[in-house]
């Protein structure tokens, strides 16, 4: 069972696919071509194969070649998500290391985080539901409260990863950044919690309030000598903050004060949503407000923690959680929301469970009511054969079959297209 | 009250029945119990108390050779057994009140199923009714004359006919070579000549053989056969031979050619699809196939990526369909039950298999074959043991 393929009937094969998918530019078939040429020997060998059909012979695969063509087909050279229109669905774009460390001090969802690292590159593919979301941005009126933006999907279909690339726009439009990169973690699993001095009623988490404080500050350093406090705060009976203080005093306060900073957290959410919208001091035009909440679900529905005597806490008793609700009423104006509900780490949910209404409850589905659903698909056959190609081009498909049509085949049908299973099934490969 | 006369009735009749059956036919039953009764016996006291009605040797049935001294049954004596057993079985018909032309051997069995309602467990110890010939075993003619000098000259070695045989085989080896010599010297030999082909079956099994020469061999005369009549078949022109040696050899038919796919069926949309069933271990699963290219594969309606999570059961899922170059060519519905995950995978992979054989043409289907595609996993769970953790573990020792 051995085939032997002339190396121009290879190349050729090979680019005949690319060119039914996207016209196909002339340098990414000089670069598939060099393959073809490199590899003479082809062996029908299923990628996971049993030894039923005997592997004779092995074509050396060389490294990859340090030159590489720097505009493959897959990619666009268009890093500024406010240019991302149709016409570069499903290419790639690259994130300037610059913009993550500022944009997700926290890091990015963590399967993609390995790969940007094993990449050494952070590129990101152009995709339906974050263009939609940001053409409707560009279009949003902000002088009316803010639009909900919500994303929704089955496992591993790039919620969190859209929501990425939305936020990128609001960062690169200088938008104000609130983002709670996984809302899950706010309700399980919490180290430390303490009863609230605001409000007995409620728990404060120090911990979770300390490291949020710090990335929002990273995310948003210059606003926050900018805009100053409406009121005087009270922390404790010695501590306070005095009305018109710029709002980084209150962060670095509660940065300082780990028992406090769930209440600055509050405070802070409240300036915020007090003065968005309108003009700053020194003539300054109004800064805009972009509210993301990944695994927004986590809000509503049940936590892990307990209170004294092992009574089951409510999420609305966590002090966190309260604010965070509070922002995503839609009482304040010009801005947007833009939220992600996921089963991935949310506590009792049926494991198939993907649509609103299933992840966040009654409750949750009414308090959060007029919200726009953005559903996440898995690739289409363009976005994967562009997928195919990255992983191929950072040489993350090795596997010598994995560069045939059989092969890809192959993937195809083990990952139906799923973005993180196709990662998962190619990490062996 | 009225019920139980009934009954005594009847069964007084019927023994009537079988009392006079017993009697007319009664050389035919003494026939059977004629044989050494080694095995069960099984009385019909209620009948008559001293016929017994005995089971022959099961080894009779199987026609395996018998020892090859005195003889135990003359011809005549055979002779005579099969003249009554036609005889017993018109009777048996008229019995039964059917036509005693065509009373089959079924019908007969199932009479005396009938007539002889036996609770024995064991089935061979059931009384029966067969053809002489199936009952005795077949045996050798007489070996010696009539002042008991025998007839071969090989009488004394015990086994004549298969030393009879391996001289025989190595004269034409000889005979063979000689040949080949001779076309030698005159330097006619050609190189092109091949030994026969005996590819794709296999030489005489031990028992087939042991039939074949009515005599008992050991493994050892075996293996010096099989040496000889290799040798004898590959010589160049072993061909001279050819009538001699496939005598010794069995061709094996191609398995595939049993395996007929199920004609392909359409439905209202004109769609063609076939179905097929496939288990393993307590797993049965159910599957039709859709020839639409753009078709979805669900299990149990729910897709095939929720509801086989791991990578393992989705390859198992996979290999038929790539096997054949036929990925993403389908539209799969499937049903399964019982088992587990991976009992479920691989009893769709055996129905998924079975129902792409209505796509396939015939030498995929015994290259399917060799693959062990169409072949069911007989594998099922092991016991547990008492005395042990489970199959096979054992409980942790314990000095004491």
């Amino acid at each position: 069972m051995r085939i032997v393929w002339a190396p121009e009937k290879e190349a050729l094969a090979t680019h005949f696919v690319l060119n039914v998918i996207i016209n196909c530019t002339t340098i990414m078939a000089l670069h598939r071509l060099h393959f073809g040429l490199r590899q003479t020997v082809t062996q029908t060998r299923s990628l996971h194969g049993s030894g039923l059909i005997q592997q004779l012979g092995s074509a050396a695969v060389e490294p990859e070649p340090s030159v590489r063509p720097k505009h493959a087909i897959f990619r666009t050279a268009e890093g500024d998500p406010a240019q991302h229109s149709e016409q570069h669905l499903g290419q790639y774009y690259t994130l300037p290391p610059a913009t993550i460390r500022s944009l997700f001090p926290q890091g990015l969802p963590d399967r993609f985080q390995k790969q940007v690292k094993t990449f050494n590159e952070c590129s990101m593919m152009v995709r339906e539901p974050a263009l939609e979301i940001i053409s409707l941005l560009k279009r949003a009126d902000y002088s009316k409260p803010p639009i909900h933006y919500m994303l929704y999907g089955e496992k591993g279909t790039g919620k969190s990863l859209s929501l990425c690339h939305a936020l990128q726009y609001c960062f690169s439009q200088g938008w104000l950044i609130l983002c709670v990169p996984d809302a899950h973690l706010l309700v399980k699993n919490c180290r430390e919690i303490l009863p609230s001095a605001f409000n007995s009623s409620r728990y404060d988490q120090p911990m979770l309030a300390v490291q949020w404080l710090r990335n929002f500050r990273t995310t948003n350093e210059h606003f926050l000598s900018q805009i100053k406090t409406t009121r005087r705060y009270v922390w404790t009976k010695r501590e306070s903050t005095e009305e018109g203080r710029p709002l980084k005093e209150i962060v670095e306060h509660g940065l300082a004060r780990a028992k406090s900073s769930s209440d600055v957290v509050g405070a802070l959410l409240r300036e915020l949503r007090l003065q968005v919208g309108r003009p700053l001091e020194g003539g300054q035009e109004p800064f805009r407000l972009a509210v993301a909440v990944d695994g927004v679900n986590s809000l509503w529905g049940r936590t892990t923690l307990t209170k004294e005597r092992k009574i089951e806490m409510a999420p609305e008793e966590l002090t966190l959680v309260y604010n965070l609700r509070k922002m995503l009423k839609q009482d304040w104006s010009g801005g947007a929301i833009i939220t992600a509900v996921s089963q991935t780490g949310a506590l009792f949910k049926p494991n198939f469970a993907y649509l609103p209404h299933e992840l966040l409850g009654e409750e949750g589905f009414v308090s959060l009511e007029p919200f726009l659903p953005v559903p996440v698909p898995v690739y289409s056959d363009k976005e994967f054969e562009s997928c195919y190609q990255y992983y191929i081009d950072r040489n993350w498909l090795q596997h010598e079959q994995s560069r045939t049509e059989d092969g890809k085949k192959e993937l195809i049908f083990l990952s139906d297209r799923n973005p993180s299973v196709l990662e998962r099934v190619c990490a062996s490969l | 009250m009225l019920q139980s006369v009934r009954h005594s009735d009847m069964a007084a009749s019927s023994r009537a029945v079988m009392k006079s059956f017993l009697r007319r036919c009664g050389q035919c039953w003494s026939l059977i119990s004629a044989l050494p009764a080694e095995n069960t016996v099984l009385r019909l006291n209620y009948v008559i108390p001293v016929r017994m009605v005995s089971v022959s040797k099961s080894t009779g049935f199987r026609q395996r050779n018998p020892p090859s001294g005195q003889q135990k049954f003359t011809l005549e004596f055979v002779k005579k057994q099969i003249e009554e057993f036609n005889l017993s079985k018109r009777h048996l018909a008229n019995i039964m009140g059917e036509d005693p032309e065509n009373f089959t051997q079924e019908d007969i069995d199932r009479s005396i199923v009938y007539l002889f309602p036996s609770a024995l467990f064991e089935k061979k110890a059931r009384p029966i009714m067969k053809h002489p010939d199936l009952i005795f075993p077949r045996q050798r003619a007489v070996q010696w004359d009539p002042d008991g000098r025998p007839f071969h000259y090989l009488f004394y070695t015990g086994k004549q006919s298969y030393y009879s045989l391996m001289h025989d085989t190595f004269a034409k080896v000889l005979e063979v070579e000689r040949y080949q010599d001779r076309l030698l010297l005159k330097g006619l030999f050609s190189q092109e000549v091949k030994p026969i082909s005996l590819a794709g079956g296999r030489w005489l099994s031990k028992d087939e053989f042991e039939e074949f020469l009515v005599e008992t061999i050991s493994d050892q005369d075996y293996t010096y056969f099989l040496q000889l009549i290799g040798r004898l078949s590959s010589l160049p022109y072993s061909s001279l031979e050819k009538e001699f040696i496939l005598s010794f050899h069995k061709q094996l038919d191609v398995q595939a050619s049993k395996q007929l796919g199920q004609p392909l069926e359409f439905d209202q949309d004109g769609v063609a699809f076939s179905s097929a069933q496939g288990r393993r271990k307590t797993a049965e699963a159910t599957v039709v196939l859709r020839d639409i290219s753009s078709g979805k594969i669900t299990i149990n309606s729910v897709d095939y990526l929720k509801y086989f999570p791991s990578l393992q059961d989705r390859l198992q899922l996979m290999f038929p369909l790539q096997f054949v170059g036929r990925l993403g060519r389908h539209a799969l519905e499937c049903t399964v039950t019982g088992g587990g995950h991976s009992a479920q995978a691989g009893a769709l992979r055996l129905a998924i298999a079975r129902a792409l054989l209505s796509y396939v043409s015939e030498s995929e289907k015994e290259s399917m074959r060799q693959a062990g595609l169409l072949t069911s996993d007989p594998r099922l769970k092991e016991r547990k043991k008492p005395g042990q953790a489970g199959a096979r573990r054992k409980f942790t020792w314990k000095k004491r």
